[in-house]
Order: structure tokens, then C-alpha cells, then sequence
């Protein structure tokens, strides 16, 4: 009996080792085979933004030539100027276009963080009546398809004078399900005890949220942020907004877009230009994921 | 009988006087929660429901909305013949690009996740960029792969292979539009399931795993369904969510590469029908009608998901 005791524990140390040495439950063939089906998917991710990206750096020469490069053989900024005169030609002006962007989406994305945290934070740590319901409520509103609600959405923005306002982008962008949803599905996970002994240490309700959840929830932070100017970004607002000067750089570029053949550099160009906003802030945020994630250090 | 009902309206009664005593010991709950569900009610939850009501309405935005009962609904399925086909489209994108697009997403994130740090970080920006610049880049996809003459890389690979002798139009020919729409909204599908996903697997906590080892889990499938997926639930739920939404409103895709209206309407989607009466014949009332029957039907499949994600890891 005692034998067989003594064996589990000389089998449990030599398991003990493993762990420290690499991660357990890994075979070799299994991480070879993983690393080369990961860089094949990765270069067919890849391949068509290579192309787009190549595809403005052309000159015009190469642009229609057959079969079609993927890598550009003298590769230009000559599409990059050529948008920048068209632009430049346009009675409202490069920059006012930039401006309104980036009003609308710095503005939109940080109401959004404040607001739909702080829903978020009661609704997952606190019951209260109707809390279940509205929550419910939020998922089922993300099921809803956004060309449905546009014209009901316009008449309501009427009512409240917000057309032709940079408010008729703004306010709506607040409350936005998914991100809320988000914060609350990753507040969830938060240890309760972490929350009440601030309130033992006699802290008020906003001291809690603001010094203790937030600073704790920075991954899922970020990542509503990353949705947010996503979304606020490649807003339109065609419906909403008609006075040319507050309307929005995607729009106005998507006008250069619609040039036809002879503005093929151009688009190609302009696609770049769209892309290059969120994909940094996805950059950038997304390396503050993994480090947060990595030092949060949350065990219950 | 009259007993009952003085029973029941008692502790109805009951009832709402606790809830009403719960409330007011949350006011600050219901402070928090306000400017949230002030601005959600206004802008999400209101257009919902008029829009509900403009489906038993004829309504073209300039008169004002004539009442007209169910009669949408019943020339929805009666009448409509491209509807059906929409709806069959839609269950066939759904059915198809929901499950592999969601399976994927989670497929890579697990696989991102056993990389080293650097690497890691490097995968999730190159699997999750499709989905941020998706529509920019659809051009690769209408313009050199599946173009229709010879100059389009399929044809012309397959014409020197000799697998085709005359080109195919791809996408003017009913029979491959479906197939080719769905890689492209495949390959853009990681999206923000994808993102969720890699969070929850970070957070899943390291001790579990080795507990789980020490208790003679032998290999990296065991781990996945017995600790990583029951830990990452919540993750899961939005995923599912995210692709049942995803992939039942599909229009951009199909509208950009088979052109609107496409032949024979063979790539029109629920959503492509809707924008058609919506805002090309301005019927709203219609269009409408088919919002809320699109709803109804992601409400249904929402609800048989989120029960068999309930089962995982039992």
C-alpha cells in the first residue's frame, strides 16, 4: 500500500519538474504542425492588404498591367500627392475633414468608455431590479441591423434638433451595445472580494468604480476602444449631416473612390489612407492588451 | 376563483413593494446606470420598436404611415418569391459562414495563444486586420481573383492548367456567386469574437492548468474542453452573438462583388432585400416587415446557441 503511495509521489515531483521546464501537455510535432498551419493562414490574411498596400505605390504603368504584381517594381507616393492636390481642390479643406474626424471619434470614443463603463460596472456587480432585463435588453439590441433603424433613428434625432449637429454621430456612439456588453461580460470576472473591502475601507461608490475597477479592467478597455474608433472612424454620416463642412474625411474621400477608371490610383490610395487609423490604434492598443493582461495578476 | 385572484393580486402587490424597497437602497445603481440606458433607450431601443410598428404600416417617408394590419407579412411570404430567396441565401451563408467563421476565430486565438509573446502579438494583428479594413480591400477578391474574363487569376490558372476552356464569370453566374462571396466574408469573419477570444484565453488562470496536470490531463485537446472552454464561457457567448449577427446580416460583401441587383437575384440576402425596399422604392413599411422578421429569426438562433454553449465542458 504504502508502495504505491510512494510511487504517486515520485510520479507527481518528475510532473512537478515538467511544468517548470516547459509547458506541459505538448508534444513537438503537435507545436511544429502548429507553427506552419499558423503561417500559411497568416500569409492568406494577409496577401490582399499587401496587394491594396502595393497597389498605391504603383504608378500608373503598372496599375493595369497583366498578370497583375503583387509587390510594386517602382514604387511611388505619386498617388499619395495626387489625393492631396484633388483634396486640396475641394472648397472645404483637407484639413476641416480631418478635424471633423477626429472631433467626432475622439469625442464619441471617450463618452462611450465613461458611460457605458460605469452602466456596466452596476450592472455586473450589483443586483438591483429591472438589472436582468436591461441587460437582456442590451444583448437583443445587438441583434438589430443598423439599416432598420436609420430612418426611425433620423426622426428622433430631428425631435431633438441634433441634425446637421457633430451631436447626431456623437451621442448615439455613447451607447453602443457591444462595447457595453463587453465591459460588463469582463466585469463579471472581477473578484467581488476586491470590491468590498475597498467599501469596508469606507469608499465611496465612484472612488470604488474609478480607482479600483477601471484601473483593472484596461484589456477590455481597450478593447471597446478599439471598436469604438473602428466604428466612428469609417462613420459617414451621410444621413445625418448635409452641410459639407462637418462632414467626415471617409466620406469625402469615398467621393474620390467613386472617380472610375482613371482614379484607380487614387482609390487605391484613399483605401490606404482609411485603413491607416484603426489599424494603428489597433496596434497600439492591442500590445496594451497583452501586457495588461500579462501583469494583471488577478486570482481570487 | 375570486379568492385566487385576490391571492395573486396580493402578492403582486408584495412583490412590487420589495422591488420598490430594493430600488430605493440601489439609487446609486440607478445613477450609475442612467446616462447609459437614457441614451440606449433613445437610440436603440426606440427606433426598434417604431420600426416594429411601421411593419403593419404602409409608410414611404413622405405621407404619413397608413395602417394596413398584417398585410405586410402575408405578401412577405405569399407573394414575394425573391424573398424566399433571400431567406434561403441568408440560412445558407448563415448555416455555412456562422459555425466555420466562429470555429476559426476560436481555432487561431487558442493556437495564437500557445506562441511566444512576441509572436503572439504579431498574429493577432495580422489575423484580425481583414476585419478592419475588409471592404477596402474586397477589390482583390471582384478585380484580379474571380475576375470574369481571362485576365482574372482563376480563369487564367485554370484555363493554362486546362481544369476550364473558356473563362467563368464568376460572379454573374448564379451557380459560384454564393460559394466566392463566402470565402470573402470568411476571411474577413475573425472580427471581434476573434479579439474576445485571445482576451479570455489570457485570463484563463495559469494555476488551473497545472492543477488540471497534476490530475493526469494528458493532452492539449483534454486541456481545451475541460479547462480552457468552461473558462472562457462569457467569451464564448460574445463570440457566438458577434458571428449569429455577422453572419445574418451579410450585405456589404455580396453587394460589392456581385453588384446590386445581382442575376437572377441569386446573391440577395435578407438584408439586401431590405435595403432594396428601404431605400431604393422607399417602402418602408416593407422593408420594416422584413426587418423584424430577420430579427425574430436571429432571436430563435441566439437562443438555441447560447443553450448548447451552456453544455460545454460537461
Amino acid at each position: 500500500m504504502s508502495k504505491k503511495i510512494k510511487e504517486k509521489n515520485v510520479e507527481i515531483e518528475y510532473r512537478k519538474k515538467l511544468i517548470k521546464k516547459r509547458k506541459p501537455n505538448r508534444s513537438v510535432g503537435g507545436d511544429i504542425g502548429l507553427y506552419i498551419f499558423l503561417t500559411v493562414m497568416a500569409w492568406l490574411m494577409v496577401v490582399p492588404l499587401i496587394y491594396q498596400v502595393n497597389n498605391a505605390m504603383k504608378p500608373l504603368d503598372e496599375l493595369f498591367k497583366y498578370p497583375p504584381r503583387m509587390i510594386a517594381l517602382n514604387p511611388t507616393f505619386d498617388n499619395f500627392f495626387d489625393l492631396f492636390v484633388t483634396m486640396g481642390k475641394s472648397w472645404v479643406s483637407f484639413t476641416r475633414y480631418l478635424f471633423n474626424t477626429l472631433l467626432v471619434t475622439i469625442l464619441g470614443t471617450a463618452g462611450h468608455l465613461l458611460i457605458a463603463s460605469m452602466g456596466a460596472f452596476v450592472l455586473a456587480k450589483y443586483q438591483f431590479p429591472g438589472s436582468q432585463t436591461f441587460f437582456k435588453l442590451v444583448t437583443v439590441s445587438m441583434m438589430f441591423v443598423a439599416q432598420v433603424t436609420m430612418i426611425p433613428n433620423y426622426l428622433i434625432l430631428n425631435g431633438l434638433n441634433m441634425i446637421d449637429t457633430y451631436w447626431a454621430i456623437i451621442i448615439p456612439a455613447f451607447a453602443s451595445p457591444t462595447g457595453f456588453f463587453l465591459m460588463k461580460q469582463f466585469m463579471e470576472g472581477l473578484p467581488s472580494s476586491l470590491i468590498e473591502a475597498a467599501k469596508i475601507d469606507g469608499a465611496s461608490e465612484w472612488r470604488v468604480f474609478s480607482k479600483i475597477v477601471m484601473p483593472n479592467v484596461k484589456p477590455a478597455l481597450m478593447t471597446m476602444i478599439i471598436f469604438s474608433v473602428q466604428a466612428l472612424w469609417n462613420n459617414p454620416a451621410s444621413m445625418y449631416i448635409y452641410s459639407e463642412e462637418k462632414k467626415t474625411l471617409v466620406f469625402a474621400m469615398s467621393q474620390i473612390q467613386g472617380g472610375g477608371i482613371a482614379r484607380t490610383g487614387q482609390a487605391a490610395a484613399v483605401a490606404v489612407v482609411l485603413m491607416i487609423v484603426p489599424i494603428a490604434t489597433f496596434i497600439i492598443s492591442e500590445s496594451q492588451i497583452l501586457e495588461t493582461m500579462a501583469s494583471s495578476g488577478l486570482k481570487d | 376563483m375570486k379568492e385566487y385572484f385576490n391571492k395573486y393580486i396580493t402578492l403582486r402587490k408584495h412583490n412590487a413593494k420589495v422591488a420598490w424597497k430594493k430600488a430605493k437602497r440601489s439609487k446609486m445603481c440607478y445613477a450609475f446606470l442612467a446616462p447609459y440606458a437614457l441614451i440606449f433607450f433613445l437610440f436603440y431601443v426606440a427606433p426598434v420598436v417604431v420600426s416594429i410598428f411601421y411593419g403593419f404600416t404602409y409608410y414611404n417617408v413622405l405621407e404619413s404611415p397608413r395602417f394596413l394590419g398584417p398585410q405586410n407579412y402575408i405578401s412577405l411570404i405569399l407573394d414575394d418569391d425573391i424573398f424566399l430567396t433571400s431567406i434561403k441565401n441568408t440560412m445558407l451563408i448563415a448555416v455555412i459562414t456562422g459555425p466555420l467563421g466562429y470555429i476559426a476565430a476560436f481555432l487561431f486565438a487558442w493556437l495564437i495563444n500557445e506562441l511566444p509573446r512576441w509572436i503572439r502579438s504579431v498574429a493577432v494583428i495580422i489575423f484580425y486586420v481583414p476585419s478592419i479594413t475588409g471592404f477596402a480591400c474586397l477589390a482583390i477578391f471582384r478585380d484580379i481573383l474571380f475576375k470574369g474574363d481571362a485576365y482574372g487569376l482563376i480563369n487564367s490558372w485554370g484555363m493554362e492548367l486546362g481544369l476550364i476552356d473558356t473563362p467563368i464569370l464568376w460572379l454573374v453566374n448564379p451557380q459560384y456567386m454564393l460559394p466566392i462571396c463566402m470565402i470573402a466574408i470568411l476571411w474577413q469573419s475573425l472580427g471581434s469574437g476573434f479579439l474576445s477570444f485571445v482576451a479570455g484565453l489570457q485570463g484563463v488562470d495559469r494555476s488551473m492548468y497545472e492543477a488540471g496536470y497534476m490530475d493526469g490531463i494528458k493532452n492539449r485537446w483534454q486541456e481545451l474542453w475541460f479547462i480552457t472552454l468552461p473558462s472562457m464561457k462569457p467569451m464564448l457567448m460574445f463570440g457566438a452573438v458577434m458571428s449569429i449577427t455577422g453572419a445574418f446580416s451579410q450585405s456589404q460583401v455580396l453587394m460589392q462583388l456581385c453588384g446590386f441587383p445581382s442575376t437572377d437575384y441569386a446573391a440577395r440576402t435578407i438584408v439586401t432585400h431590405l435595403y432594396d425596399y428601404g431605400f431604393i422604392r422607399f417602402e418602408m413599411g416593407y422593408a420594416s416587415a422584413i426587418a423584424t422578421v430577420l430579427f425574430l429569426m436571429m432571436i430563435l438562433c441566439n437562443k438555441a446557441i447560447q443553450s448548447l454553449i451552456g453544455r460545454v465542458g460537461t
